[in-house]
């Protein structure tokens, strides 16, 4: 069954860099072989519970031993409206008796508990590596227990040792379209009904774009899974339209709502202002496309040249702070991409990325974008990029939250792109946040004292406030 | 204090909001504490992922830790060549003085023989013979941080003491376990080394993990007790033994150099602390120094000032086991009532707590034990449920990601005990003023009344419910 389906994700039309390749390679999956003592990131696992998590108001019940939950939970800076659920945390918790009698009956008391004290409207659990080792048949329990409790209970079938997280983002989205979406018909829809996917409401991101959508007058149906509500999602099936956001992480789920629902999809991004603009306009012309009510275009086009006036006027007094301030993205993935014209707008100069999760063509199109001398970096390893630091090639390193030491050793600024930040980076409100962010980060008066040498360290003829050289 | 309750069933079976943190994470950290060490988590990715940023997270610090990377194939067939393609990897890329191996549970599970593949590595490998390598067994389904810790200790005894014909004076080695912070090691530190003598820690997380600003980018750990004092351990006087988990280590230790040991349950107290003075004034033959005098005299000052604030206080404790047995000990002390003690595993330690309801449990066990409770003493996992209960949160032990300076909070000695006498204390009496500031009528109930967060997510009770 796992077998199946991993081949199934693995032959993604949808995705790009996979039609790239041939028939043999892409049996392989797109799951680098890892190199034992060299490697780094995530498990499947890690990368389902990142897609499913953000369903608010479901329980979701891991079935492993204390490894894979009692070290991550409530690390995630995912926000809900309502309910906190999503925020508790629940393992089977395996002990050695269970690896010896199988944890099965466990499972479905488990899950029962839940049910009984929570009341949830779905529980997810999640397959980890031991119990798959042992041979827990977590299918036939959540079967088993959803027909006993009258509830969905849903196997998320991604133990850990799979693949990676990417592959992990896509084992849920297909738990959803295997479980989820299509089983509860909506009360009410309306022509302008969307369904966004992969966004997941980090730092509460999804209420900078939501609003503008209120006013232009698309409804979103569900979201996968930010601020998501699991009744939400299993209507998704009646949205008119679906926005994948921008990753590759969740195309699947797009794809096969378009095959099986005929819903046709896009690929947007909501960071940036003329990816958050394009997208605007693709969801108005699609929906419009689709039977809604021309005068959306039009009031698309209004907000989108209010939003976009009022942004380039917010970031005006950026300009002359950013005059020559050099930026270093390492995200390792695509999402960056989007921000680069906007940051560059505000007048900062990106000097580099890494491109360790882009696509080819994602790299021709940097290439064409950003001219020949620009940095692409498959691989950078964290001592090339402390050098390059130190001898300062750039004045702001931006990356995920891992690798803020290299920068903070190196005395250099940082700041959080990934999924521990706390301030939403989408839509045009979200560039302006970002800019903000930079410019306080860049301008704190902390920068010229770190940097100087502690008085025992200074030649006697030095003045006492010298900044040593190389800072 | 009423009928003690130990062990009350908990017959659930889910962990809700767990409290436990698995071995091998323990066993990195005692690694960390190690110079220019590389820990290895013998398993898939996964766990290495959320290790790291856990200990992230807690410490605000770069953290080494590398995978075996086993996959689906490995894992059935066996991961030995992942484990030596590793140590290989991580020798050439990096020579660290010291690859330390947990195994996870996914290598468990498949009931690798790890004294085996030692073995086979070092026959495999003669031109590595110099290289030193612990392998510790650390399965997540079984015990907890604290015993990863303890096994990584005890193989880093068994691996790299060596025993010794001569025996320098003055040199002692300290066993610390993990619950002292990287703040209590160095303040221990001080105090051993006021009696003109030199500890060798073991693991010593005071050098590497409370903040290092490094000349050069390092993959390994960066400072640590180094390889070479480890190795001279068998020289010493004597070694202090902290905390139960460490007894495993201390009885390999004693077997292997004949060093004696003196073993401490605590060293946050008045007494625990006057314990360990004297044991150092005896060892070294001299006085007790002029400023460890003055720091006894203010924390029995201390005491004095804040009893008030403790007495028929009700406090809920939920930590690793011996953390739990220190705080429980020290409250009980200041005339505190411990409604509850939670522990994430079950150890020889509870039964010496002085607590009315002792248990294994998680968060959401505190959460109902705690309900009248004026405060509970946890880690940053525990802030969601003392906001729900309206209960104010003191943070302590692992991990405490939403405070600053995490690892170096000092609990130990008469410094550190006055430290946390008066981080409580003023808790207490802060709330004391405020009530009285609101109106409301003295020994109110928090979170009664208003909405909390509102009034007190600034801080005044430390919760900032989040
Ligand atoms: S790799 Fe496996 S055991 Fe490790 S966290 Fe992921 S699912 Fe759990």
């Amino acid at each position: 069954m796992l077998q199946e389906k991993l081949q199934d994700v693995f032959n993604e039309p949808g995705c790009s860099t996979n039609q790239a390749k041939s028939e043999k390679e892409r049996k392989k999956g797109c799951s680098k072989a890892l190199k034992p003592g060299a490697a780094a990131g995530g498990c499947a696992y890690d990368g389902a519970m990142i897609a499913l998590q953000p369903i608010a108001d479901a329980a979701h019940l891991v079935h492993g031993p204390i490894a894979c939950l009692g070290n991550s939970w409530d690390n995630r800076g995912t926000k809900s409206s309502g309910s906190q659920l999503y925020r508790t945390g629940f393992t089977t918790d395996m002990s050695e008796l269970d690896i010896i009698h199988g944890g099965e009956k466990k499972l479905y008391k488990a899950i029962k508990e839940i049910v009984q004290q929570y009341d949830p409207p779905a529980v997810f659990v999640y397959q980890t590596c031991v119990p798959a080792m042992i041979g827990d048949d977590i299918e036939a329990v959540c079967k088993f227990a959803a027909k006993k409790l009258g509830k969905p209970v849903i196997p998320v079938m991604a133990p850990g040792f799979v693949g990676s997280k990417n592959l992990g983002n896509k084992l849920a989205g297909e738990t959803l379209l295997d479980h989820v979406i299509g089983t509860v018909e909506p009360e009410v829809t309306t022509p302008t009904d969307i369904c966004i996917v992969g966004e997941y409401n980090l730092a509460g991101e999804l209420w900078l774009v939501k609003p503008l959508l209120d006013e232009i007058g698309i409804r979103i149906l569900s979201c996968i899974s930010g601020d998501g509500r699991y009744n939400e999602v299993a209507q998704a099936h009646r949205a008119r339209l679906t926005m994948v956001v921008c990753s590759q992480a969740l195309v699947n789920v797009g794809r096969k709502m378009q095959e099986r629902w005929g819903i046709p999809y896009f690929e947007g991004s909501f960071y940036g202002v003329s990816d958050m603009s394009d997208t605007l306009r693709t969801m108005a012309r699609m929906l419009v496309e689709r039977g809604a009510d021309k005068a959306i275009i039009d009031r698309t086009e209004g907000v989108i040249a209010r939003e976009e006036s009022r942004v380039w006027r917010r970031l005006e007094p950026y300009k002359p702070r950013f005059d020559g301030k050099r930026v270093l993205l390492f995200t390792g993935g695509v999402k960056s991409w989007s921000m680069v014209t906007a940051l560059e707008g505000a007048g900062l100069t990106i000097v580099g990325t890494s491109t360790k999760k882009s696509t080819k063509e994602d790299k021709e199109r940097i290439k064409k974008m950003k001219g020949e001398e620009f940095h692409q970096w498959d691989d950078l390893k964290p001592r090339d990029i402390y050098k390059m630091l130190r001898d300062s090639e750039a004045d702001i390193m931006m990356s995920g939250g891992r690798s803020q030491f290299i920068a903070l050793k190196a005395k250099v600024p940082w700041l959080d792109l990934n999924q521990e930040r706390h301030t939403p980076y989408a839509g045009y409100d979200g560039i302006v946040n970002l800019c903000e962010e930079i410019d306080k980060t860049l301008s704190n008066p902390i920068w010229r004292q770190v940097r100087l040498a502690a008085p025992w360290d200074l030649k006697p003829d030095a003045k006492p406030d010298a900044r040593p050289v190389g800072a | 204090m009423g009928n003690i309750q130990r062990f009350p069933h908990s017959a659930k079976a889910a962990s809700t909001n767990p409290l436990k943190m698995s071995q091998p994470l323990g066993a990195a950290l005692a690694f960390l504490g190690v110079d220019r060490c590389m820990p290895l988590f013998h398993g898939s990715q996964g766990c290495t992922a959320f290790g790291l940023v856990l200990l992230v997270r807690h410490f605000r610090e770069a953290i080494p830790l590398q995978t075996t990377a086993m996959d689906q194939v490995s894992t059935i067939l066996g991961g030995y060549e992942n484990l030596e393609q590793a140590v290989r990897t991580i020798h050439e890329r990096n020579a660290p003085a010291l690859i330390g191996v947990a195994t996870t549970g996914v290598t468990e599970t498949k009931g690798e023989d790890m004294s085996g593949q030692y073995s086979l590595f070092r026959q495999r490998n003669p031109a590595l013979a110099g290289l030193k390598l612990v392998f510790a067994n650390t399965p997540d389904f079984s015990g907890g941080f604290e015993d990863g810790f303890s096994a990584a200790v005890t193989g880093i005894v068994e691996e790299v003491v060596q025993p010794s014909e001569t025996t320098m004076k003055g040199q002692i080695n300290v066993l610390a376990g993990c619950h002292l912070s990287p703040g209590d090691v160095e303040e221990l530190r001080d105090i051993i080394e006021s009696f003109g003598l030199s500890p060798i820690f073991l693991p010593d997380l005071s050098l590497s993990m409370s903040g290092r600003q490094p000349d050069d980018f390092t993959a390994t750990s960066l400072g640590g007790v180094t390889v070479d004092q480890i190795a001279s351990m068998g020289a010493s006087e004597l070694t202090l033994v902290i905390g139960e988990h460490m007894r495993v280590a201390a009885a390999a230790l004693e077997l292997k150099t004949d060093v004696r040991s003196v073993f401490f349950d605590r060293l946050t107290g008045l007494e625990a602390s006057d314990r360990l003075v004297r044991t150092l004034s005896e060892l070294s033959g001299r006085p007790v120094p002029a400023k460890l005098r003055r720091q006894r005299e203010t924390l029995v000052d201390g005491m004095l000032d804040g009893h008030f604030f403790y007495s028929r206080k009700r406090i809920a404790v939920a930590l690793e086991p011996d953390l739990l047995y220190a705080v429980t000990s020290f409250l009980a002390d200041m005339g505190a009532e411990v409604i509850a003690a939670v522990s994430p595993t079950q150890t020889a330690v509870l039964e010496k707590l002085k607590a009315a309801t002792v248990m294994v449990g998680d968060h959401s066990d505190v959460e109902t034990l705690a309900r009248d409770a004026d405060l509970i003493v946890s880690n940053s996992h525990g802030r969601q449920g003392a906001a729900r209960i309206g209960v104010p949160l003191h943070r302590m032990g692992l991990p405490m990601f939403d405070r600053l300076g995490a690892g170096l909070k000092v609990h130990v000695g008469y410094r550190g005990t006055r430290e946390l006498l008066f981080e409580i204390g003023n808790l207490f009496l802060s709330r004391e003023m405020d009530h009285d500031e609101h109106g409301h009528a003295h020994g109110h109930r928090h979170g009664d009344g208003h909405e909390h967060g509102q009034h007190c997510g600034s801080g005044s009770c430390g919760c900032s419910a989040g």
